[in-house]
């Protein structure tokens, strides 16, 4: 049978939708570029190749998306997109992604799946799911998520009846930093970052990379201010491209930050370079701050963190010159060592003693939010059932977050302390690449009932999996409105861009069908997800449709980014005040001012390992995309060029990194560079991937979460420090 | 006729890659090739060290080697000033790969010759390069030297600029400006 092209428009039309069959199936139909091409249709939605969520706008031509670009409206994406967002329709059109639900047929971590039917899955899942209630009780079954279906599945999970659940997001990633600035400020510093970049005169970066974390506002904000001449001081064992701005450079000894910052506020303190007036009327425990921080002094310092006292003096008295425009970064992936939480108080007091809270160039205060919070519950209106037996998923951190400590679950799944936990459902995340110790995440495994992954692509947890729900993409489907706060609020929207490809189906959908077979119905009262988003859109005052149309409204009159200095200001901690001194801490056991303590450093022959991004991919989320493994295709250990030389190693050489417990690295490439010191290796974050189903990312690269078998928790956030690990390196 | 230029602001670039991409994407340039890319270079020891994130790709040339060396005309001039290949007249001899000494140019997988259009598709409808419009950085900065309010021809006043390879005598388009390093890298 021959298609013409009008036989072909008819099928679309018929199906109401703008793409109706799958990428391949179009290029038959149509032969690829073939002329003429049909009209092209822009749809805004909101991107999800990183969790920045920018906003973007697709052109499709021919029921094909054959471009992404930033939206021009949404203030995170400012009509640009980073290489990930760009590259979203690799995500799309990569044949290797989930394409139909699966069925375990092997051994778990054998990845042999027989094709089964969205009912015949979701009925299995359902069945296990009530037999584990019936015999355990609805808490022994956690949640491991992230992203947007987080927001239906832990909706799910609690109308089953369970608390546990675990974002890799809090404690293996930003957790201490929100916990910091929630003690200290009575706020966390928000995603996107409260940063006012653009304004700042001087920027501290810590750790953090701008550039290779390719955050995308973050980026434009960044190059503006380097643009307009800021001053750049950059804290990094490493010579990252931020670095390269910068007119400070302080390559650190690793793990030694706090000892620095604390010199830093000494400094600030003695020369009385501190915001005088701003500390008075706003802060609380200025006089035991000082007191506190009188024998951390820049020569002492010195001695811990490699960095001569005379340019720690030099860079806090630039500081103290530009007050209040100073940005110290409170950082993202905080989770590093056993005091995450004091390390970023630290952070947020030198920040406090410089005015630079709620004034231009430093971080900007909360928009207000005339919108009321609607979810789910609101939508269902039924209240969650009251927990039977205490929640496992926070362990015994005061501070810690309804996010969770993933840790925690696995080691309760071992150890079956205080009850068992027999089921995962895993959404959204790669375990196996974001927790570290991955013995203990493969042993956990052995003693589950039921492993349940619903993801868009064959990831190494899914190999575990008993049954496999495949997800549709970001670009294939709506989800919950996304209440934006960045200087203003406003709501975006992500919108179906095409029709799912294959038979996957939205976050929403799946855990819907999963909620009915629970009998839970009466908590997913919707048929299409339209219903809720229109009930939704009425909550909050909007028109959905003008939403749909625009992808993005701000909402006129809420920016308020300044603290407004002739009228009384009340932070949100319990004194009404930023609080150097935190009683909240005192009274929990912990020291109220940040103290330093020494964290151990690598025996002889053996190096810091650290980790961190590159721009062109999101964790191991990207490493198969077609479009983003053409520019990175496996990452490289970075070794010192002196260091490589006495090991008789080349630029390129492959070898093996081995870390203090015996677990070798699968083969990795070295970069042999100045851009790094001496006692510590880096390694670009996500790579390695064990699942063969992935072809492109196949054992490319190694993975620098297989090498963190050790990790040390912070006692007051939960926060999961992952850079206390160690590795030699071996010729491959 | 216009006379389009880049300007690379060197210093603004945050090597995020959304420019190579952007322009892959925009233009279905085919796996394995691409039309622009960012270098990195490093200078000095650990740890006193310097580094350029630097943009690169066709040049467009107002003395071309490459139209030159093109023995079917294929590689020309266009009437915007651009340098363009006519992919029907290319018999993919390659003798513009070899004449080109910035290493701008690839042969697709259907035999003809290819490089950056400055996405001359686009500035018909008034747009910018896809580059351009996507520079997380403000790095890369594109306009018509004949139009002295134009930002490439203000910063051309301001500062000094370089061009790749200045002894090879191209008068490259693509200019650099390192306000970091105004004496050179
Ligand atoms: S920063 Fe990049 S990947 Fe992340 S949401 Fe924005 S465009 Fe997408
Ligand atoms: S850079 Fe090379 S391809 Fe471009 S115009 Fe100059 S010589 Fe020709
Ligand atoms: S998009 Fe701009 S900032 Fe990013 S790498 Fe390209 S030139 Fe540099």
């Amino acid at each position: 049978m021959r298609w013409s092209r009008r036989d072909f428009l008819k099928v679309v039309a018929a199906s109401g939708g703008i793409g109706v069959v799958g990428a391949t199936q179009v290029d038959r139909l149509l032969g690829l570029g073939r002329k003429p091409e049909g009209k092209p249709v822009y749809v805004p939605t909101v991107c999800e190749m990183c969790f920045w969520r920018c906003g973007v706008m697709a052109k499709v031509v021919d029921g094909k998306v054959v471009k992404l670009d930033g939206h021009p409206a949404h203030p995170q994406s400012r009509g640009k997109l980073c290489a990930r967002g760009h590259g979203g329709i690799g995500l799309l059109y990569d044949p290797d992604r989930l394409k139909h639900p699966l069925i375990r047929v092997g051994q778990r971590g054998e990845g042999k799946f027989k094709k089964a039917s969205w009912d015949e899955a979701l009925n299995y899942v359902a069945e296990k799911m009530l037999k584990i209630k019936e015999t355990y009780g609805p808490e022994s079954v956690a949640l491991f998520t992230h992203g947007t279906i987080s927001t239906y599945f832990v909706h799910l999970l609690w109308a089953y009846g369970s608390p546990n659940l675990g974002m890799p997001s809090y404690a293996l990633c930003r957790g201490a930093r929100d916990i910091a600035f929630k003690l200290t400020f009575g706020a966390p510093v928000g995603n996107p970052e409260r940063v006012d970049l653009k304004n700042s005169k001087v920027i501290v970066l810590m750790g953090f990379h701008i550039g290779e974390n390719a955050h995308n506002s973050m980026c434009q904000e960044f190059a503006e201010a380097v643009g307009k001449g800021a001053t750049v001081i950059v804290v990094d064992p490493r010579f990252s491209t931020a670095a390269s701005k910068a007119k400070y450079w302080l390559p650190i000894k690793p793990a030694t930050d706090l000892a620095l910052l604390l010199a830093w506020i000494n400094v600030i303190i003695t020369e009385g370079l501190y915001d005088r007036e701003y500390v008075a009327k706003y802060t609380e425990g200025f006089e035991k701050l000082a007191e506190a921080v009188k024998e951390y002094t820049p020569q002492w310092a010195e001695k811990e963190t490699d960095i001569p006292a005379s340019l720690i003096i030099e860079t806090a008295r630039i500081m103290g010159k530009n007050k209040p425009s100073v940005l110290i970064h409170p950082g993202r992936h905080t989770a590093w060592y056993g005091d995450n939480t004091q390390r970023v108080r630290a952070i947020a007091i030198l920040t406090a003693l410089l005015g630079a809270y709620g004034r231009p160039g430093g971080i900007y205060l909360p928009p207000k939010n005339p919108l009321p919070y609607y979810g789910f519950g609101d939508f269902c209106g039924i209240p969650y059932p009251e927990n039977q037996k205490p929640e496992i998923h926070k362990g015994p951190y005061p501070f810690t977050r309804e996010e969770g400590v993933i840790p925690e679950i696995i080691k309760t799944t071992l150890t079956e302390k205080p009850y068992p936990i027999k089921g995962w459902l895993i959404t959204g995340t790669n375990l196996i690449k974001s927790t570290p110790n991955q013995r203990d995440t493969i042993e956990a495994i052995k003693k589950l009932d039921l492993v349940v992954a619903v993801d868009m692509m064959p990831f190494d947890h899914v190999l575990y999996a008993d049954v496999v729900l495949p997800e549709c993409t970001y670009l294939e489907r709506y989800d919950d409105i996304f209440v934006v706060k960045e200087r203003s609020i406003g709501v975006a929207l992500r919108q179906s861009v095409v029709n799912p490809m294959y038979d996957t189906k939205p976050g929403w959908w799946i855990a819907k069908e999963l909620g009915v077979r629970l009998g839970l119905k009466e908590y997913f009262p919707y048929n299409d997800f339209e219903d809720f988003l229109k009930a939704k859109c009425e909550a909050l005052g909007l028109n959905f449709e003008e939403l749909k149309q625009k992808g993005y409204i701000e909402i006129p009159g809420t920016a308020n980014p300044y603290i407004n200095e002739a009228s009384e200001f009340k932070f949100k901690t319990p004194s009404g005040k930023i609080e150097l001194y935190s009683k909240q801490l005192e009274e929990a056991g912990f020291p109220p001012i940040p103290t330093y303590t020494r964290h151990e450093q690598p025996p002889k022959g053996y190096f810091r390992l650290i980790y961190g991004r590159v721009p062109v991919h999101t964790f191991s989320r990207t490493t198969n995309n077609p479009s983003l493994w053409e520019l990175m295709k496996e990452n490289a250990a970075w070794v010192n060029a002196k260091v490589a030389k006495q090991l008789r190693l080349k630029n390129g050489d492959y070898v093996v990194l081995v870390n203090q417990d015996g677990v070798k690295s699968n083969k990795v490439k070295l970069k042999v560079t100045e851009r790094i010191r001496p006692d510590c290796v880096y390694v670009p974050h996500g790579f390695g991937s064990f699942s063969p189903m992935l072809k492109r990312a196949y054992l490319n690269g190694a993975d620098d979460q297989q090498l963190i078998t050790r990790y040390a928790v912070d006692p007051i956030s939960g926060s999961v420090g992952m850079r206390v690990n160690f590795v030699k390196i071996e010729k491959a | 006729m216009p006379r389009y230029a880049m300007v690379i602001d060197v210093e603004k670039c945050v090597g995020c890659m959304a420019c190579v991409i952007a322009c892959k994407k925009e233009n279905k340039v085919a796996e394995g090739y691409f039309r622009t890319r960012v270098v990195e270079e490093v200078r000095g020891e650990f740890p006193n060290l310097r580094m350029e994130l630097r943009s690169e790709l066709c040049n467009h040339c107002e003395i071309a080697p490459c139209i030159d060396a093109c023995p079917t005309r294929a590689s020309h001039r266009a009437k915007d000033g651009t340098v363009q290949i006519d992919h029907k007249k290319c018999i993919g001899c390659k003798a513009c790969i070899l004449a080109c000494p910035y290493d701008a140019r690839y042969i697709r997988p259907d035999g003809t010759a290819d490089k950056c259009t400055f996405c001359q598709h686009r500035l018909k409808e008034g747009k910018l390069p896809a580059c351009v419009e996507t520079c997380l950085g403000k790095s890369r900065i594109f306009g018509d030297l004949d139009d002295p309010e134009s930002e490439v021809s203000k910063l051309l006043r301001t500062h000094d600029a370089a061009v790749r390879l200045e002894w090879a005598g191209t008068k490259p388009r693509i200019f650099y400006v390192n306000k970091r390093f105004p004496g050179g890298f």
